[in-house]
């Protein structure tokens, strides 16, 4: 073969190469003709009975008119916040997303989402900590929520000679401890309490800045969301950081516990496990005489967290009014129903609640949303809360490992307000 | 020969093989945990921690966690595609990377080695800081698009193939790896190449290619692994399920209830391919690390 024809070959075979990855390809398309359609992000990749509830009401608007198609993009959960802001940096955003409730405010304020401009009355009846409100106006709705509770066995309680706390008349501090070390005493357990210490991520301002409220403190001063100096590390706050490590300093909980919490208390490794209603079908399937008890009051009621996925539409959608239009449709009772249903998470709305035995008036984990309505917290509605969680996460675990509470909580502080300030007070 | 003098050799190999089955058995005690765990349910996974059952397939075993697997994800999907990208980065990554470091160890022309220089250089940069503008370049970039029987043309590779190839065929650490090994070998090969009317691309395909298995299998191996277990960028850079590797799918598995059996089933089933490459070219890959004195 002369010097030429192997040119020309080799600039065939580059160009067969480069027609052939293209061929490979499958980006989005849009068709001139028929409905117009936008895609929907979701982050319930792998989780069969969320996913099937939204195929279904995504299905049944495609069927209700012929305008508009909606077109579902599942996420693993882990993946899917990176892959939104990725989309969002490369102007690639759907025109409907879920978002998870405490970031709400931050993809508002980056420009990710903008407001529903839904009528208000949408959302009347609608649990607080289910809502993505900014400002007065309504960014993200979602279909239901989680509580976080205690769980424990009734024999166990018994044999320790402890009351079951109530909703109503939940254990104080000293009831708390008192229990603790009681079901400590019965030997039975490599520790009484298992708080999920060996979680990280989100887990931890989820599940224990509920405690630094109970206590009085919390992760900001929400009277303006501009600093967390008094609030953070005021003195509520070092009590809570005492109580907190105190508990693996008396032996009472591991200072990192087991991956999962829940396997190791079905497992019998503790007595009293503290987590989300997501765990309470292997608790009861695990255990006849298992109990769902309220978190304790350390001093300032008892809190739990609030604010799971809700749905949002994002800033660049091109067509509004179909996204408008699928987020209107889906807005529906008979949808937190079966949302209900399928993940047996606690519904959004009263009305759906009542649709579904478990969470009716008397049903047997109506508990959970009595604990939502009266005990939830929602996390900081400001844009700098993803700063926030990051900081509290290592205070946490430092306070857990046994640093000097003082200084950990006044570097958090210090911490927040410099991303607050150099952020402009997030407020443009 | 005395007794003692035959006596040490015998004890010393017996100790040698004693610290070797120790150290087998230390790095093998992950991945016996992998299988193991994959085969039990959730509950005693975790049952079983803190005692040698955790290491032995004893109690409720079966194959439930792999049918799970492949009942909740598209894994023959997820495994094609990254069989394809991992095949296609390697092939053409070991053609590209290997012609350019001819170019730089055997050919001589003015400023090469500012050239080799400069290559080395960005591999102190490390990918993170590359992935945003990275982002922008491949969304700006024009693509084409199978449309029927036509091509389209459209702006930007997002949600493709090709961008998950593309970017990591050029690879400093191979062109590297390359060079040195064409640089040891004798330049009188050449001479007597070029006396008998070979150019240098017949130099590069009949003479220097044919003496690198090694190094060829090192680039390979080195390639490959960071293409498998590729996260960061397929997550940037895909959306469409039917195109994600097989670390994004494992995701799937982590839920508010994770499924910790199925886990394990996946990640026992994604390590198949990387144990098997490894043990077909396992001889060429220790040969060239030894030779060259790179660690990868």
């Amino acid at each position: 073969m002369s010097r030429r024809n192997r040119r020309i070959v080799a600039a065939s075979l580059t160009a067969l190469a480069v027609a052939g990855t293209a061929a490979c390809s499958t980006g989005s398309s849009a068709s001139s003709d028929g409905p117009a359609t936008i895609d929907l992000w979701t982050h319930a990749g792998g989780n069969e009975a969320e996913l099937g509830v939204i195929n279904t009401i995504v299905e049944d608007f495609n069927a209700s008119q012929d305008q508009y198609t909606v077109n579902v993009q599942d996420f693993p959960q882990d993946a899917y916040n990176d892959a939104v802001v990725a989309a969002a940096s490369s102007d690639n955003l759907p025109c409907i997303v879920d978002v998870d409730g405490p970031n709400v405010a931050n993809w508002a304020w980056a420009g990710y989402i903008q407001p529903l401009g839904l009528p208000d009355e949408t959302f009347e009846g609608q649990l607080a900590g289910t809502l993505g409100k900014i400002d007065g106006e309504v960014y993200a709705y979602g279909y239901f929520d989680v509580a976080l509770a205690m769980f424990s066995r009734q024999s166990v309680l018994d044999e320790a000679g402890v009351r079951v706390p109530t909703v109503a008349e939940p254990w104080t501090k000293d009831e708390f401890m008192d229990a603790l070390a009681k079901i400590d005493g019965l030997g039975q357990f490599e520790h009484p309490l298992d708080l999920g210490t060996g979680g990280g991520g989100e887990w931890i301002p989820y599940a224990y800045s509920p405690f630094l409220q109970s206590f009085g403190g919390d992760l900001i001063d929400r009277s303006d969301f501009q600093s967390a100096e008094g609030a953070i590390n005021g003195p509520e706050a070092l009590e809570w950081a005492a109580w907190f490590r105190g508990l693996v300093e008396s032996g009472h909980m591991a200072q990192t516990s087991g991956e999962d919490a829940t396997a190791d208390f079905v497992n019998g490794k503790s007595g009293l496990l503290y987590t989300g209603n997501w765990a309470d079908t292997t608790v009861k399937e695990a255990f006849d005489d298992a109990v769902v008890l309220p978190p304790p009051d350390l001093g300032a009621g008892p809190k739990i967290g609030a604010g799971s996925w809700q749905w949002a539409m994002a800033e660049g959608c091109e067509d509004v009014e179909a996204a408008r239009a699928y987020l209107d449709f889906a807005h529906d009772t008979k949808y937190f129903v079966e949302y209900g249903n399928a993940v047996g998470l606690i519904p959004a709305t009263l009305d759906a609640a009542a649709e579904i035995p478990a969470y009716a008036e008397g049903g047997e984990n109506r508990i959970y949303l009595e604990m939502a309505d009266q005990f939830a917290v929602v996390r900081p509605e400001t844009p700098a809360y993803p700063f926030i969680s990051s900081v509290f996460q290592k205070a946490t675990k430092d306070i857990l490992a046994g640093g000097d509470a003082k200084s950990i909580l006044d570097r958090a502080a210090a911490d927040i307000d410099r991303d607050i300030q150099q952020n402009g007070g997030y407020t443009s | 020969m005395s007794v003692t003098s035959i006596a040490t050799p015998t004890k010393r190999s017996v100790v040698v093989t004693v610290l070797r089955s120790v150290l087998v058995v230390f790095f093998a005690f992950p991945i016996v945990f992998m299988l193991v765990s994959s085969l039990k349910p959730d509950l005693q996974i975790f049952a079983d921690l803190g005692s040698w059952r955790a290491f032995l397939p004893v109690g409720d075993v079966s194959f439930a966690n792999y049918t799970g697997v492949f009942d909740r994800v598209p894994f023959a999907r997820f495994i094609l595609n990254s069989v394809l990208i991992s095949g296609v980065t390697i092939a053409l990554g070991i053609l590209v990377n290997s012609m350019a470091a001819f170019a730089l160890a055997r050919l001589r022309w003015r400023g090469r080695g500012l050239v080799l220089g400069l290559v080395l250089a960005t591999l102190i940069v490390p990918f993170e800081t590359l992935a945003l503008p990275l982002l922008w370049w491949v969304n700006k970039l024009p693509s084409f698009e199978a449309d029927g029987f036509s091509l389209a043309f459209k702006q930007g590779w997002l949600d493709t193939y090709q961008v998950q190839i593309i970017p990591f065929i050029a690879n400093a650490f191979s062109m590297y790896l390359f060079y040195q090994y064409f640089a040891s070998i004798p330049r009188e090969l050449d001479e007597a190449a070029r006396m008998d009317g070979a150019g240098w691309f017949a130099i590069y395909r009949t003479v220097i290619m044919p003496l690198s298995g090694p190094a060829i299998a090192t680039v390979a191996i080195l390639t490959f692994l960071p293409a498998w277990n590729s996260y960061l960028w397929p997550l940037m850079v895909v959306q469409s399920e039917e195109l994600r590797p097989v670390m994004i799918g494992l995701q799937y598995f982590f839920q508010l209830n994770t499924s910790w059996g199925q886990v394990m089933a996946y990640s026992s089933l994604i390590t198949i391919p990387v144990v098997a490459l490894f043990l077909a070219f396992q001889r060429s890959f220790i040969n060239s690390i030894a030779s060259s004195g790179v660690k990868g």
